[in-house]
């Protein structure tokens, strides 16, 4: 009797001690005796939350080193493919001929929207798609013509190897044409800060970069927010990939399962995506 | 030791030579296809199928050449005060100055230019966004002043003591000695000082990249936006190794390339009629 009472006393312990293990597996715990490098780039719009994820990571385990760049979602597939780092993100799915070239593997493990963002200072706060449209495209140049004050529309894009780009090419200007006298800006983070200090201006940036600084304009009456494109009434919508050259090994690994993992998905969460779990 | 600077001169000038090779053979295909020389007056309109360079050509001119027009005048004043127009401790501070400007990082004045330059040429403008070829040269001929203003004042301190002194001695003012003596014994170190000034302004990427917009259209006044060569390599470069828009590249560093040559020649030609005349 006494010796049983003891050994279930023991099961439950240890049972309590593996339940912490078990439950947090994929969250930080996992990088524990861990070393080494972790080499991250592409994407703009993951990089808040992938510096986020690597500084928790750090935090906890000193001896794994994990660099961020940018770059596009272009130069992160093509960088992960040749080797040159362990992650490549991307703001898009990379495409076919990509994935069979590189033997990619991908994790989409958020979903973001791309807004149309003005300066605070501008009264214009809501355009219909064909508005959009016609100012993307040069068609419009004033911002009068569309219930704004009479100057020229300062129009900023990305540049090509931007995944930004491609999903509002596709979906907002149905693969219109930009207009040649375009500002090219090589960032998320570079389109908010131009959008933010120049009053006549009209950019895009990804839902998760929108803040007080820019003003997000409404599409078709519907605005680009974390709710609305989480129900899909926003239409202007991509999956944010992380892919790897073949499955994922090691430290590339345990990253993305911290991203998959609650903690991960709550941070994705907390700089304004949608957690895909 | 002779030999061995032998083999460093040989060694430096061997690289530059392979990159050009490197370029060439790279943008053989372009050549074959007799598509070089008419990229060179073409737009860019890759979904088009069109991969010319006139108008980053017409940028990097452009940016380039007026940062030369505000550097120059800017660092030859500097230089006159640095080597002894200005009261000596006055030069001295100001030597001091423009040494630690050389080893201020080009993304600080860019950082500086999108906070400070590009919203007041903005408003100066009254339309456009400020990101444009004037604002770009501006801050361009602040980054290339230190390099001519040191070699200029090298120069100027290198002319004998004696010289001048015996300008002093018939009546000539400071600013007539460095004037009538001083300037024109200098030609030499006055020439090296613009070919390096404008060296640094076409191979500038970032100040470009960040300030003069970048635009694929043809640049129609001072406040439009413009796109220079390095900036176009440096925003095309993340693309697809294997697309037309990255086989391009090799061209745009040909014509780049092309450029700095021709005008190192042009103003060593200059240098040389000057030299004859006197």
């Amino acid at each position: 009797m006494k010796t049983t009472t003891l050994k279930n006393m023991a099961l439950a312990f240890i049972l309590i001690l593996l339940i912490p293990t078990g439950l947090m597996a994929g969250s930080l715990d996992s990088f524990k005796g861990e070393k080494g490098s972790l080499k991250i780039s592409g994407g703009t719009a993951h990089i808040p939350v992938m510096k986020d994820a690597a500084k928790r990571i750090m935090a906890v385990n000193p001896d794994i080193q994990i660099s961020i760049a940018g770059g596009g979602s272009g130069v992160g597939i093509t960088q992960v493919g040749e080797g040159l780092v362990d992650i490549g993100n991307s703001g898009r799915k990379p495409k076919d001929e990509e994935i069979a070239k590189y033997g990619l593997s991908m994790v989409e493990w958020a979903i973001d929207g791309v807004g149309v963002a003005v300066n605070p200072a501008n009264p214009v706060g809501s355009l219909t798609k064909a508005q959009i449209t016609d100012i993307f495209s040069g068609k419009i140049t004033h911002w009068n013509q569309v219930g704004g004050v009479d100057k020229a529309i300062n129009v900023y894009t990305r540049d090509e190897a931007s995944g930004t780009r491609e999903v509002f090419g596709e979906k907002a200007l149905n693969k219109g044409p930009i207009t040649t006298k375009a500002v090219v800006v090589a960032s998320n983070g570079a389109m908010k800060s131009s959008v933010a200090t120049d009053p006549y201006a009209i950019g895009y940036v990804s839902v998760g970069h929108m803040d007080k600084s820019v003003k997000a304009v409404s599409m078709d009456g519907v605005a680009p927010t974390v709710d609305t494109v989480k129900s899909r009434k926003y239409p202007i919508a991509r999956g944010l990939y992380s892919n790897t050259k073949g499955t994922p090994k090691g430290l590339a690994k345990k990253f993305l399962d911290y991203l998959m993992s609650a903690e991960g998905q709550s941070l994705a969460e907390s700089h304004g995506f949608i957690p895909v779990k | 030791m002779k030999p061995f600077f032998f083999i460093s001169a040989v060694i430096s000038a061997c690289v530059s030579v392979c990159i050009v090779l490197f370029m060439i053979i790279l943008g053989l295909p372009l050549f074959r296809e007799g598509l070089f020389f008419s990229m060179l007056t073409s737009p860019w309109n890759p979904s088009n199928g069109v991969f010319g360079l006139y108008p980053m050509i017409i940028g990097t001119l452009g940016i380039s050449s007026l940062a030369l027009v505000f550097g120059f005048p800017l660092s030859l004043g500097t230089a006159a005060l640095i080597s002894g127009l200005a009261p000596k401790p006055l030069a001295a501070v100001l030597r001091k100055t423009v040494q630690a400007m050389t080893g201020i990082p080009t993304v600080v004045y860019g950082f500086i230019g999108v906070f400070l330059l590009v919203p007041l040429i903005r408003n100066l403008a009254g339309e456009g966004s400020g990101m444009c070829i004037l604002s770009s040269a501006l801050l361009l001929s602040v980054l290339i002043s230190p390099t001519m203003i040191l070699t200029f004042s090298d120069t100027f301190d290198q002319v004998p003591v004696k010289t001048r002194m015996a300008a002093t001695a018939l009546g000539a003012t400071p600013v007539q000695t460095f004037l009538w003596v001083v300037l024109p014994a200098s030609k030499k170190g006055l020439v090296t000082g613009l070919i390096l000034g404008m060296g640094r302004a076409m191979g500038d990427t970032l100040i470009a990249l960040m300030i003069s917009g970048n635009a694929i259209a043809v640049p129609d006044s001072l406040f439009s936006p413009a796109r220079t060569l390095t900036a176009h390599i440096a925003l095309v470069i993340a693309s697809d190794f294997d697309s037309p828009e990255f086989k391009t590249l090799f061209a745009c560093g040909l014509v780049l390339y092309g450029f700095t040559a021709l005008s190192t020649l042009a103003v060593r030609a200059i240098d040389t009629v000057f030299r004859s005349e006197s």
